[in-house]
């Protein structure tokens, strides 16, 4: 099951420029939440602060609280621990080239230690499953590379990859950005119903798929979180001019 | 931004204006003639009615296209519903003028007599009504809008008036009842006129505050601030 | 276009092809079983072979790669993952050098740091010099290798709560091995051939010898003292001696490469 996440006076930095200015956010449990605005303008990094991915970069520091559920990602949890509760879906698909479609579902599992063969066979099977991959691939598991598909089953394959561990937030950073019309349906469709058991927050430049898939989204400008609100009111009648100019492409 | 969007937006308006304006002058050509007994001014009405149809049409199709292809979204989104609906009531306006001039029509053929109602004074009220709301369009001005809504309750008492008053006359003298009926029917509808003008006015306060109005959901001090700049 | 191409890869090749094939000529006629299957025979003497040559130079490029390898890759990870740096840039700097010192002054560092040490020639001491000339061209090649990977890759493992470390060794790694597999056998092909670093440290030897301590016999090495020698017949074991150096060197590369082809997954 997802669970919430609460970010309060959440402010990064990158060396000594401010990336993220007081950002104070409520994500609701088992709902997609959708992250947009225009380029540079902060919410890739508000991401990446919600599993600490942008500790990645070197200086990079954030000072304010994030909570996912009932533990503080800050204080006292490691970051590979917190990671595995807090899942990412990147903007390009990265399968990991080298391993076969099953090792690439397990990874995240075998890397830790987890060893159990029939398990890890179940666990396998039901990500593939859930995200709509697994009748594709389900002859060639093992004997084909996570490479050697197709740009929308690799990225299917990293969000099967992503929930194999089982993580109660997914987050997504323009999972579709690089794939077809078609690719993106299937996966607009998966958000929709991984919904029901995990909380999805999702970064994206694409305003119509904010629309179709997210109950709530948040406006980003110049690291400021602008406006946050349910999705129909931002598309429709958003409170503050700086949204609705950019959602009716007056800029950005 | 968006250059040809904008442009389109603004052919849009201008179009909705232009039959805005079609609608408004064929209600006040109906009234005069009915005033002053004209039959010039009828046919005038009758004749410009395909343009009023044609500009419905043509509307109907920029707004299609514009949904189909620009996405718009929040006042954008608002702007063109509203305009699609303010589109149908102006027709429906140019209608109601043509039903009055052939009303005056019928009754140019009969002699000519005199009746208690001011037929006059309400057309200038309803003829009111059409500017004032189109102008609420053209200025994006949902103070104006809610200015017509008002208007509309004096409409529509003057209506009830003339009705009781036509029906009277007509009971005390069966002789003029021919004139009396064309002269109830005329009342009837301008009261449709001003009908139309209030759902314009509605539209107006949808796209400008993105409020519903409509059988009085809400009232315009309920509904959010409006905000500086507008759909153009 | 495409003719001028084609010649310039026949030029280059051309030399290749010509030193192969008068190897062959020369040598091929001397390499027979006893060859291949005997120790020298004291000056003077016909026959014998090169035998212990052979094991010996098999053995002081095990010792080589046993140390030399995992150094190697070790300073590859370094610098491609830790090194991004100025004390990377020192690193890198060093192993530049290190490349570029003559293998003899090599040799008589080996010679300095074991032979002296342990009062005797012995195939470590030659190993640890062929080590020496492997690490700077598997630590560069590794480093290259792993920079080609992507940062996606990381990422995605990162993202799955793999430690930094983990990450490095089994996906950024493993993406590359290839790759490092590559950089190995390119300097495992150099040092094979290698004969001044061998000279005050394994030696040679006329014999067997089955300790690594003592002084060892080498292909390059007997090559070496047989063609400076005014024997015709050993003349004619040095040509047999560089075919047969060529061969297994050549050999020793096309396993590894088939061995690696088998193990990638289809579309890998």
């Amino acid at each position: 099951m997802g669970v919430g996440i609460t970010v309060e006076r959440l402010n990064a930095f990158y060396g000594k420029t401010q990336a993220l200015f007081d950002i104070n956010i409520s994500v609701l449990a088992n709902h997609a939440t959708a992250l947009i605005g225009p380029s540079g303008c902060g919410k890739s990094t508000f991401i990446r602060c919600l599993n600490r991915m942008h500790e990645t970069i070197p200086e990079a520091r954030v000072e304010g609280t994030v909570r996912i559920g009932d533990f503080s990602v800050y204080n006292g949890t490691s970051a590979t621990q917190l990671r595995r509760r807090v899942g990412m879906v990147f903007q390009k698909a990265n399968p990991f080239p080298t391993m076969s479609i099953y090792d690439n579902v397990a990874a995240g599992l075998k890397l830790n230690g987890f060893r159990k063969r029939k398990e890890l066979n179940e666990i396998v099977e039901r990500s593939l499953r859930s995200s709509a991959l697994f009748d594709e691939v389900k002859d060639f598991l093992h004997k084909k590379s996570g490479a050697s598909l197709s740009g929308g089953q690799q990225q299917r394959l990293c969000i099967a990859r992503a929930l194999a561990v089982q993580p109660e937030v997914l987050l997504m950073d323009e999972p579709c950005s690089a794939l077809d019309p078609i690719s993106t349906g299937k996966i607009e469709e998966l958000i929709f119903q991984l919904k029901e058991q995990y909380t999805i927050v999702i970064v994206t430049h694409n305003m119509q798929q904010a629309a179709r898939v997210a109950e709530f989204t948040g406006f980003f400008l110049l690291g400021k979180m602008i406006e946050f609100d349910k999705t129909e009111k931002v598309f429709t009648n958003p409170s503050d001019k700086r949204t609705e100019d950019y959602v009716t492409g007056r800029f950005g | 931004m968006r250059t040809r969007f904008q442009q389109q937006m603004e052919e849009l308006r201008e179009k909705l204006l232009r039959m805005g304006g079609l609608a408004e002058l064929a209600v006040d050509r109906a009234c005069q003639a009915y005033t002053e007994r004209d039959l010039t001014r009828c046919q005038l009405v009758l004749e410009n009615e395909s343009l009023i149809n044609a500009a419905e049409r043509e509307i109907d199709e920029l707004a299609f296209d514009i949904l189909a292809t620009q996405q718009p979204a929040a006042v954008d989104l608002r702007f063109i519903l509203a305009v699609t609906k303010i589109n149908a009531d102006l027709e429906r306006v140019g209608d109601q003028a043509v039903n009055i001039a052939e009303r005056v029509m019928d009754m140019i053929e009969l002699p000519a007599v005199e009746l208690p109602v001011d037929i006059p004074r309400m057309a200038t009220a309803v003829s009111a009504m059409v500017r004032r709301a189109l102008e609420s369009f053209v200025e994006g001005k949902a103070e104006l809008a809610q200015a017509v809504l008002e208007m509309d309750h004096v409409v529509d008492r003057m209506r009830d008036e003339a009705f009781i008053v036509l029906v009277r006359r007509m009971n005390e003298e069966p002789q003029v009842t021919q004139q009396a009926l064309d002269a109830l029917l005329v009342a009837r509808n301008l009261e449709r006129v001003a009908d139309h003008s209030t759902n314009i006015a509605e539209d107006v306060i949808f796209w400008v505050l993105g409020a519903d109005v409509r059988h009085h959901a809400q009232s315009v001090s309920a509904a959010p601030a409006p905000r500086s700049e507008s759909a153009h | 276009m495409t003719g001028l191409a084609v010649l310039t890869v026949i030029l280059v090749l051309l030399p290749l092809g010509a030193i192969f094939a008068y190897l062959v000529y020369k040598g091929i006629g001397s390499i027979d079983l006893a060859f291949l299957t005997q120790t020298p025979r004291p000056v003077g003497e016909a026959g014998g072979g090169m035998a212990n040559a052979i094991v010996g130079s098999a053995v002081i490029l095990a010792i080589a790669s046993l140390m030399g390898v995992p150094l190697g890759i070790g300073a590859g990870i370094f610098l491609s993952e830790y090194g991004r740096n100025r004390y990377g840039d020192a690193v890198r700097f060093v192993s530049d050098v290190l490349n570029g010192v003559p293998s003899i002054v090599i040799g008589i560092v080996a010679y300095g740091l074991v032979v002296v040490r342990q009062k005797h020639f012995s195939a470590l001491a030659g190993g640890v010099a062929l080590a020496i000339m492997m690490v700077p061209t598997i630590a560069r090649t590794t480093e290259q290798m792993l920079l080609l990977v992507p940062q996606a890759i990381r990422e995605a493992a990162y993202g799955l709560g793999v430690s930094r470390w983990s990450t490095t060794l089994s996906i950024t790694l493993r993406t590359a091995t290839s790759g490092v597999i590559t950089g190995v056998m390119l300097a495992f092909a150099r040092v094979a051939g290698e004969t001044a670093p061998l000279l005050f440290t394994a030696f040679g030897n006329q014999f067997w010898n089955r300790d690594i301590n003592q002084p060892t016999a080498a292909l390059s090495l007997q090559i070496y003292t047989y063609a400076l020698s005014p024997f015709d017949d050993w003349h004619r074991q040095a040509w047999a001696g560089s075919l047969v150096l060529i061969v297994l060197i050549v050999g020793a590369v096309a396993a590894v490469r088939i061995v690696v082809r088998h193990g990638k997954l289809a579309g890998a």
